[in-house]
């Protein structure tokens, strides 16, 4: 009965929440470009954005599947640290290659995902607790590992992880022509995608937007996307760090939307009764959570010590807040139950084209922490009225 | 003689693509108990919260007069001001605070300092309770009390703020039989006082009882408003209204075809969660057969649902003993993942609570306990998902546009459609269906006793555990009776009669007093 299209309106209203964040990046890197007069989309700059704030966006994309299960994970900026500091000390003090020490700290974020799992899943501790208690042990630890000192720098190839780029494959001139090749096959998969969903739905009589709209949707995606792409291939390239984060993204979202297991972290965040009534093993997919946190927070380590060549007692201080503010920029609700890996790489981007915009124009640290704080507090306001105005009925 | 206390004038409400109500229009008599009737979604909810302003003048159209007089209201604080005071379905009490405080939130009783002055605070809290009937200390906290009682302390509260007309949105739902008669009767004396009531009710018989009128809305207008005594068969008349057609039977036909035993419980004994010692389930042996229906009768706190959860998985209580045999053979079910597995499905009485996971959409819904069926290595078949749903809103005649749609926007009805299309899904073969019809209007009601004959002529078994003795009675094929935890009685539904079912399920009453906790899944 409902095979039919929705307009623009229709789409709007519905998806306000998830698609707000959109037009509120969209106006955002506007705002930004104007005042920076254009600086903020330089080739350069573009490049630098995704080197400094991928950490983040790797933390955001664990703690958004957290906050959906109705958690939240304040330790993760320890994990960073200690994670990496764990890799400083065996690349550079005991001389383990490259990779070993990226394997070390991998495991050593699974260590810490299982143990704050245990409490949280099988003692029953709630995560706010369980993880403030891991961001003071965990600091603690790093102190510990680094005997209070920093450690740099890493051996060149160890760095490349972070700060390497795959440029010049292919060639060109001006520009780097693998660069553009890669951004071009995924603007194809994309659309192949999206293609293939609507017909789908179609087939299942759902709901699709109306076809001009669509096709709208998909060149402004299209266009956008390849843009960004020809900005990185005239700068240094296609940064190994992007490539990374693509695929985290594209296999957390997977993950969220088609896997059991994201299925029953909507479920145990939406209604932990219904959850467990409906057959949810729910210990086990809550330890599921905090094992992937940890894990994810040990690849934002290896990052993080890679792109800052070396390993400091402080680092990652405040990690956890950043990645917390990009859920909820990004539409996740603090009761849990709602939330998407895209709302929280948006969420993340979001913040990072303002502390960069606020950069560029050589505010001072201290307004930019206050513009934050404030859009932060906003972000969730937005969602909070919405949600009232949607329970009025 | 009699005057109007209250009048609402063509009162329309509209929500974004949907009218509410429209020229709605109520009058009531000043001292008398008028009853609000209608299905779900008709507009009961809509036009008491018009009333007593929490959607504010200027958001609807239309007038009410109260006492003569045009009236405004911008905030539940102007209506409760000239005495208008509303108890919601859902009640609004702080569990960790005392009676005497809850009945004075918001209205404290103060000294000359501006401090909360406590002797007076407790002192006019007893004289309040002594009114509606609770024996009870007034440094109690609230979380210590059964719903009656609570219901109780929200009357009170509504005496102190000086109530003219109170407003009560079902309030005998959560109650048993005796606080139900408790508060019907405290309705009435206060009416002999002067102080009139307004109840929205979907139980007919407690209508009849207690109202001196009915207003009847259907789809946001106002049908009719009957007046009981000089009405005859006044539940036929209300729900020919409500439903703007005639019930012949209000339990549809169905022909028994007993098969197999499916089910076999035996010796099952169940302890509290959380006060070791306390037996809530004791020694139960039931049975049930393919393609029959096979009720449980208890008053709340009986151990009906506590005995359904502890059997489903053991999602209730501690230090469970005793055997469960699936079609004779002995089976483990140490959780609730095992219980589906073995093919038992539960359907819970609190469907809002344990039930629907109500900011997801109808297809999640449905597909919650049968993700096995539509996933390979861990990765769900989405089309698969949605059609499945789509499916089920068909046959289950689930009334939405669309199965992305949130449950949480669905009414009481087409949510349990939800609920028991989840459980059809799993493939169980023994559903056991905790009040399916609580809280649901008539119309939808029907259709979930059509659902039920569908499935035992398909084959499976249904236990019922309701308190309503004529839903049991028209659904049946055999009724056990459960009072404080045992099971006393068990008979063809041909020898029970209302009257033999409520002495079972009371007896052994005064040897023991038991709590009406419902603090499972702790």
């Amino acid at each position: 009965m409902m095979t039919g299209t929705a307009n623009i309106r229709e789409l709007v209203t519905r998806n306000i929440r998830t698609s707000g964040i959109y037009i509120a990046f969209v106006l955002i890197v506007a705002f930004f470009a104007i005042l920076t007069n254009g600086t903020l989309l330089s080739a350069t700059n573009v490049t630098n954005i995704v080197l400094q704030y991928s950490y983040i966006l790797i933390l955001a994309i664990g703690m958004v599947i957290v906050i959906i299960a109705g958690h939240i994970d304040l330790s993760v900026g320890s994990v960073v640290a200690l994670t990496g500091a764990v890799s400083a000390v065996l690349v550079i003090k005991q001389g383990v290659p490259w990779w070993g020490g990226v394997i070390a700290a991998l495991i050593v974020g699974l260590l810490v995902g299982a143990w704050q799992g245990f409490w949280v899943a099988f003692v029953g501790i709630p995560a706010f607790i369980t993880t403030l208690a891991g961001m003071l042990l965990f600091r603690g630890l790093t102190l510990l590992v680094l005997g209070n000192i920093s450690l740099s720098p890493f051996p060149p190839v160890y760095t490349k992880i972070a700060a390497g780029f795959q440029n010049g494959l292919l060639g060109g001139q001006g520009f780097d022509v693998f660069t553009v090749v890669i951004f071009a096959i995924a603007v194809a998969g994309y659309a192949f995608s999206a293609i293939r969903g609507r017909r789908n739905r179609i087939a299942y009589n759902q709901t699709v937007e109306a076809a001009p709209l669509f096709v709208l949707r998909l060149v402004a995606v299209a266009a956008v996307v390849m843009w960004f792409g020809y900005q990185l291939s005239t700068a240094r390239g296609l940064p190994n760090v992007l490539i990374l984060l693509a695929f985290l993204v594209i296999a957390y979202t997977l993950v969220t939307t088609r896997s059991v297991f994201g299925r029953h972290v909507y479920a145990i965040g939406g209604n932990l009764s219904a959850a467990m009534l409906s057959g949810v093993k729910v210990r086990w997919v809550n330890f599921g959570i905090m094992l992937n946190m940890g894990f994810l927070a040990g690849i934002a380590g290896v990052v993080y010590s890679s792109r800052s060549n070396g390993a400091q007692p402080a680092a990652g201080n405040m990690f956890e807040l950043d990645a917390i503010a990009a859920c909820f920029i990004g539409g996740a609700a603090v009761t849990g139950g709602v939330g998407r890996v895209t709302g929280a790489i948006v969420g993340g981007l979001i913040m990072a084209v303002m502390s960069n915009g606020m950069q560029l124009m050589g505010i001072d640290q201290s307004v930019q922490s206050v513009v934050k704080g404030l859009v932060l507090l906003l972000a969730v306001a937005f969602d909070v009225y919405n949600k009232r105005r949607a329970g009025a009925r | 003689m009699s005057t109007n206390i209250l009048e609402m004038r063509k009162i329309t409400k509209t929500f974004p693509g949907v009218k509410a109500l429209e020229d709605v229009e109520l009058d009531v008599i000043d001292g008398e108990i008028h009853a609000i009737c209608g299905e779900n979604g008709a507009g009961k909810s809509t036009l008491m919260k018009v009333l007593s302003g929490v959607y504010p003048h200027g958001t609807y159209t239309g007038d009410i007069v109260f006492k003569g007089e045009t009236v405004e209201f911008h905030s539940i604080n102007d209506s409760e001001d000239k005495g208008i005071v509303i108890i919601h379905q859902e009640l609004a009490l702080v569990p960790y605070l005392s009676v005497a405080e809850n009945i004075f939130l918001g209205n404290e009783r103060r000294g000359s300092s501006g401090l909360i002055d406590w002797n007076r605070t407790n002192h006019e809290a007893m004289k309040l309770m002594a009114e509606v009937g609770l024996d009870e200390n007034p440094l109690t906290p609230v979380s210590q009390l059964g719903v009656g009682k609570q219901q109780l302390i929200e009357i009170a509260k509504a005496l102190s703020k000086e109530v003219q007309l109170l407003i009560l949105d079902e309030p005998t739902s959560a109650l048993n039989d005796d606080d139900s008669e408790h508060l019907l009767g405290l309705l009435r004396k206060l009416q002999e006082r002067g102080i009139g009531s307004i109840m929205i009710s979907h139980k007919l018989n407690e209508i009849e009882e207690i109202a001196d009128r009915t207003t009847i809305l259907r789809d946001g207008h106002t049908i009719e408003t009957i007046d009981m005594a000089a009405t005859e068969e006044p539940q036929e008349r209300i729900i020919k209204g409500m439903v703007g057609r005639e019930l012949e039977n209000r339990y549809p036909k169905r022909d028994h075809k007993v098969g197999e035993e499916v089910l076999r419980v035996e010796n099952w004994t169940v302890h509290h969660p959380t006060q070791p010692g306390r037996i809530v389930v004791d020694r139960a042996s039931f049975n049930v057969k393919a393609g029959e229906v096979v009720g449980i009768a208890g008053v709340m706190g009986a151990g009906r649902t506590e005995l359904a959860m502890s059997v489903f998985g053991r999602s209730y209580g501690r230090d469970i003993t005793g055997e469960i045999y699936k079609r004779g053979e002995l089976i483990k079910v140490r959780d609730v993942a095992e219980a589906i597995s073995h093919g038992l499905a539960y359907a819970t009485e609190d469907r809002k609570k344990y039930g629907l996971n109500l900011i997801q959409d109808i297809r999640t819904n449905i597909s919650a306990a049968g993700l096995d069926k539509l996933s390979s290595n861990g990765w769900i078949n989405g089309n698969e998902e949605l059609k499945v749903a789509e499916e089920y809103r068909e046959s289950m005649n689930i009334k939405t546009p669309s199965v992305l749609q949130t449950v949480g926007n669905l009414s009481g009805g087409n949510q349990q459609k939800v609920v028991l299309s989840k459980w059809i899904y799993s493939d169980a073969d023994v559903m056991i269906l905790d009040e399916p019809t609580r809280g649901i209007d008539v119309g939808a009601k029907y259709e979930i006793y059509t659902i039920i004959n569908r499935l035992v002529a398909a084959g499976k078994a249904v236990i019922i555990i309701s308190s309503e003795l004529p839903e049991l009675l028209g659904t049946c094929d055999r009724i056990y009776t459960l009072a404080f935890g045992r099971m006393t009685g068990e008979m063809p539904v041909a020898d029970a009669t209302q009257e033999v079912l409520m002495e079972l399920m009371t007896q052994e009453r005064e040897q023991e007093k038991m709590t009406e906790d419902k603090e499972v899944l702790s």
